[in-house]
């Protein structure tokens, strides 16, 4: 009896010490969820929790980049990767309006000479047909290094690393990091001159080869010359360069060049402040080249090699894009310079200190925009625009009309910037259609009539949210040529009321309707007139848009038919001419007239040559005007010209010239030295964040909260525990 | 066994040239080489010559399925048709339209997607499968009653829903995880979290009712009737006997779609940031880029047949009354 007992109470014993054991972990494990709970590491952080406190910049991207070679690439979700990577001569200055350009790698912005035939020196107001030669002569400064790159890299002896690759010693290579050797070189003039020979080359679309053909001596011709040795070379050789002269271009010392051009073109300057003038050295063309690297996708498409303050680490499209500072940088300091106010808005507070400011830039794709949104709310992205879904959530209006943040975003310390965008988003006549084209007097009033009708006050307060401005005209504000208030109304659409712009009445564009011949939208056999509108909008999101614009043609009487297509066909109506009205948009390459102009320049037809004159609008006088326009410098002759073709265009009303979006965009309280910069594509050398700022946010917006979870399981056991206990009720329950 | 296997692969030739051969020709009614080559080259000043020059880079000048102008056997075989589905056929996926390596981007990108995939499917199964046990189990009570209908509601709701929904009580509202990314190794972890529980959740109401379709209808068998006959208990039979064999229709509907884990989802990877291959698929259709959506669909159709193949297997295996003749 004894000894059972002892075995007895030691089995007990030993059965409560694993009980107490087990319950000692439960506890710790509890206790350990409970502290992580309570820790400050936000749990839906999307980063490692190690970067929080470090100097890292969080963006977006919805679009992954589909070049990024200097050369081929032109659109805008490339730029925000190649602008910070390569340095073309010039950049526009980050604070200072109307756009300026300012010298990147070049000492100074070139100014040109002009030639006449017999190489005499001509003054910049010479007949431009006198002109037959311009040159920009370029130097640049002679401190600037590449980035660290195998391309450069060489051994002891001073050969390269790295330029007899074939497939066999790519073997083990599978991105650009695996190769264990890094080098640079000094930048060169020659590197210039390299890049703009490659905008020939055949293998490689650059998209502005036409254009540069036309103006840059001899390009056309060795395009030409490399085509044919295109032709003769195995597709995976590489092509030297150096080895053909281009005429245009001209190395005068390591650092200076010159370019030719073949006839005065004054907007030849705002190129050379983008990517496709940046200098690209051969090195890296030629590492690119070799056998076997194409396979293992590693081309100059994919991975950048420039001098700019940032370099390309990570290129993941699908998941994220990191740009590092560059270690080679030359430095450059925040300008000390801006316009009125932005001393006030503490845009100077950096003035003339070393940039970049931020050690690493993280670029996260987020395809769909409400995700985006939410993780900007949780202080994961340190800036957002704002998207029709989310607009009212972040943005108010006062009762001046002008928009502000709501008190939310207000708390939370976030900034609103807005600016009129040096882009229009117009409605287009086809002027080579037979009711709505053409120079009669009938189809001009016609088009006038429809210009008053339309009312875009009303579509930018019902379709945008408010962000746009109605335009007056193809110029946007802040390029040279718009003119601001009384004078610079299109008064064919347009009366000045109470110091503003008033829409001239609906009975007066329908007397306009009656003076066509289409008294309350009907013709002389009194059939109503039925136009026809070809969009590339289709589907549900774009019927109440319809409907409106259905609903502004209707004052007249209109029967408006709504042709939807997809894009692929809406651009071949437009270039075969048989889209009747259309919309479409432009945004600026250059903050210069002429690159809105050349939107209604006759031989720039879309039927014609697919130029981009998508109404093919063709008018003698306002030609020979642009073509005396576009070769001005800015000053008030030239104005008077843009005055006079703008009489043209507001008379005959090719467009109904729509409006000027307004860009919103929402920054963080740590996100520093923010100011809308249209023109730039490299500003991020500017940007500043304050990590501990950011990093005390994110913990306090992000706690998690687990009493859901709680209930639910609650919840749960609540819902069943009644029937299991029924279950085991009847399962005991006897017959008898 | 062997040569019925054989057999089904010598079937699958045919049906793979057919898919080829839609895919070439509702591919090339939407979109016309011209407009591939503008999307790729860019919206702005591109040049005719640049686009012709586009095409005959990639083949695309030539016709797509019959040459007319060809002598011979040419005619068929020096078209577009033609040069790109023999490569297909030998795995050989080429380049795509924006000059990367096809086959390289889906040994990436796969493992995003089966990363999502795998554990949503044996997530999801083990769930469905107890949650239609229960109802089972329960049936005729208070629980089943409720559990249909609420199975019933889950199923009408948009799988969009749950996944907006999801991003924004879990990640927004409760801070638990993050609300959309991806990262990897061990770091994917917290990122796979929503996207597997919203896809449970979305198919938990259809597949649960379906699992308890199937217990029930065991359940009403002669030998479940012998089984409670001869004194076991309630439970006993139901996991010894209904759920072994109610598991064989489930397994067999499973096997099919494995293979097809590889391809992702399309909606949830999009809605995440999963760089998977049903997000890789999206972004090659939006991009007119034609070498990877007829990758992507014939390695579809490729691992549906596998999948087809794989079923008829399993039957043999869980059901030895099945024999492939």
């Amino acid at each position: 009896m004894h000894v059972y007992n002892v075995q007895l109470m030691t089995k007990h014993i030993k059965i409560i010490n694993r009980y107490s054991a087990n319950t000692h972990k439960t506890l710790q494990i509890i206790l350990l969820l409970l502290l992580c709970s309570g820790c400050d590491a936000p749990w839906n952080n999307p980063y490692p929790n190690q970067d929080s406190a470090k100097n890292i910049y969080y963006d977006s991207f919805s679009e992954r980049p589909k070049h990024l070679d200097p050369v081929s690439s032109y659109s805008a979700n490339e730029y925000v990767f190649l602008g910070q990577i390569y340095e073309p001569p010039l950049q526009y200055h980050f604070l200072q309006r109307p756009y300026a350009l300012i010298p990147l790698t070049a000492t100074e912005v070139p100014q040109p000479q002009y030639f006449s035939k017999d190489g005499q020196p001509l003054d910049e107001d010479s007949d431009p047909i006198m002109i037959d030669r311009v040159k920009y002569t370029i130097s640049i400064k002679d401190d600037i290094l590449y980035q660290p790159h195998p391309a450069f890299a060489k051994n002891a002896s001073g050969d390269y690393l790295y330029h007899d690759l074939n497939t066999e010693k790519l073997a083990h290579i599978h991105t650009l990091s695996d190769f264990d050797m890094v080098g640079t070189r000094k930048m060169s003039a020659k590197d210039y001159i390299y890049q703009i020979k490659r905008m020939g080359h055949p293998r490689i679309h650059s998209p502005i080869s036409g254009l540069m053909e036309k103006y840059i001596l001899g390009l056309d011709e060795f395009a030409e010359t490399l085509a044919t040795i295109d032709k003769q070379t195995p597709a995976s050789n590489y092509i030297d360069l150096h080895r053909y002269d281009l005429p245009g271009v001209r190395l005068i010392d390591d650092t200076t060049f010159e370019i030719t051009l073949k006839q005065k073109y004054p907007q030849f300057i705002y190129w050379l402040s983008m990517s496709f003038f940046a200098p690209m050295p051969w090195e890296a063309d030629y590492f690119y080249a070799q056998e076997g690297m194409d396979e293992k996708n590693i081309t100059l498409d994919w991975y950048p090699v420039g001098t700019g303050p940032f370099m390309l680490t990570e290129n993941n499209p699908n998941l994220r894009m990191v740009l590092e500072r560059n270690p080679n940088f030359h430095g450059e300091i925040l300008p000390r310079t801006g316009e009125l106010g932005d001393q006030a808005s503490g845009l100077l507070d950096d003035a003339g200190k070393k940039m970049p400011f931020i050690e690493k830039a993280v670029y996260s794709l987020e395809k769909e925009s409400i995700p985006a949104w939410n993780k900007f709310l949780q202080g994961y992205y340190d800036t957002s625009g704002i998207v029709s879904d989310s607009f009212d959530q972040a943005v108010q209006f006062n009762l001046q009309g002008d928009a502000e943040l709501t008190k939310t975003m207000q708390d939370k310390g976030m900034r609103l910037l807005t600016a009129v965008t040096t882009s229009i988003y117009y409605m287009g006549f086809n002027m080579a259609d037979d009711v709505v084209g053409g120079d009669s007097e009938r189809a001009r009033l016609l088009r006038r009539a429809v210009s008053i009708a339309v009312d875009y006050e009303e579509y930018i307060s019902i379709f945008a949210n408010g962000r746009g401005k109605p335009a007056q005209g193809p110029i946007p504000p802040g390029i040279f040529g718009h003119i601001a208030g009384k004078a610079g109304i299109n008064p064919y659409v347009y009366k000045w009321h109470n110091g503003k712009p008033v829409r001239h009445s609906i009975t007066y564009a329908r007397e306009l309707m009656a003076q066509a011949g289409y008294p309350d939208g009907r013709d002389a056999d009194g059939k109503q007139l039925v136009l026809n509108l070809d969009s590339p909008a289709a589907g549900p999101g774009s019927k109440a848009s319809f409907d409106w614009m259905r609903k502004q043609y209707a004052k007249l009487g209109i029967n408006l038919l709504v042709r939807a297509t997809d894009y692929n066909r809406f651009q071949e109506k437009m270039r075969k001419g048989t889209a009747q009205i259309f919309q479409w948009g432009w945004n600026a390459d250059y903050p210069d007239p002429e690159n809105f102009f050349f939107l209604l320049y006759g031989p720039n037809a879309k039927i014609d040559d697919n130029g981009e004159n998508a109404a093919n609008y063709k008018n003698a006088e306002f030609d020979v005007l642009f073509n005396q326009m576009k070769s001005m410098s800015n000053g008030p002759e030239r104005q008077d010209i843009i005055n006079k073709m703008l009489e043209i265009v507001h008379q005959d009303a090719p467009w109904l010239w729509g409006f000027h979006p307004v860009a919103f965009s929402l920054h963080h309280a740590w996100y520093k030295n923010a100011k809308p910069n249209l023109m730039a594509n490299n500003t991020l050398k500017y940007k500043r964040i304050e990590p501990r700022l950011r990093s005390n946010s994110r913990t306090a917006w992000n706690r998690p909260v687990w009493w859901p979870l709680v209930f639910i399981m609650i919840l749960t056991v609540s819902i069943l525990l009644p029937a299991i206990i029924a279950y085991r009720r009847k399962g005991t329950e006897s017959i008898l | 066994m062997m040569s019925y296997i054989l057999r089904r692969i010598a079937y699958a030739f045919p049906i793979l040239v057919g898919v080829n051969i839609i895919t070439f020709v509702l591919f090339f009614v939407v979109n016309t080489p011209d407009d591939m080559a503008r999307m790729q080259l860019g919206m702005k000043r591109v040049s005719e010559a640049a686009i012709t020059k586009w095409k005959a880079e990639r083949g695309y000048d030539k016709q797509i399925l019959w040459n007319t102008d060809a002598e011979s056997f040419e005619k068929l075989t020096d078209t577009l048709f033609f040069q790109n589905s023999v490569k297909l056929f030998l795995f050989d996926f080429g380049r795509s339209d924006s000059g990367r390596d096809i086959g390289y981007d889906i040994s990436q990108r796969m493992w995003p997607s089966l990363a999502i995939a795998f554990p949503s499917l044996i997530i999801g199964l083990l769930t469905c499968i107890t949650c239609g046990l229960i109802l089972a189990f329960f049936r005729g009570s208070y629980v089943d009653f409720s559990g249909v209908i609420i199975c019933v509601v889950m199923m009408s709701i948009s799988g969009l829903f749950y996944i907006i929904g999801g991003q924004y009580l879990i990640g927004k509202l409760l801070h638990l995880v993050p609300i959309s990314g991806y990262d990897t190794g061990l770091n994917a972890i917290k990122f796979t979290i929503l996207p597997v529980l919203v896809g449970l959740i979305g198919g938990i109401g259809a597949s649960t009712r379906w699992y308890r379709t199937i217990f029930l209808e065991e359940m009403g068998k002669d030998y479940v009737r012998t089984a409670k006959a001869k004194g076991l208990s309630e439970s006993r039979v139901l996991y010894r006997h209904v759920l072994t064999n109610g598991l064989i229709p489930i397994l067999t509907g499973v096997v099919v779609i494995l293979p097809s884990l590889f391809m992702g989802s399309l909606i949830v990877e999009s809605f995440f940031a999963v760089p998977g291959l049903g997000s890789y698929t999206i972004d090659a259709i939006n991009a007119q880029d034609f070498a990877i959506v007829r990758s992507m669909v014939f390695l579809g159709s490729v691992l549906y047949i596998v999948g087809l193949i794989l079923t008829d297997i399993s039957y043999t295996l869980v059901d030895p009354r099945v024999r492939l003749n």
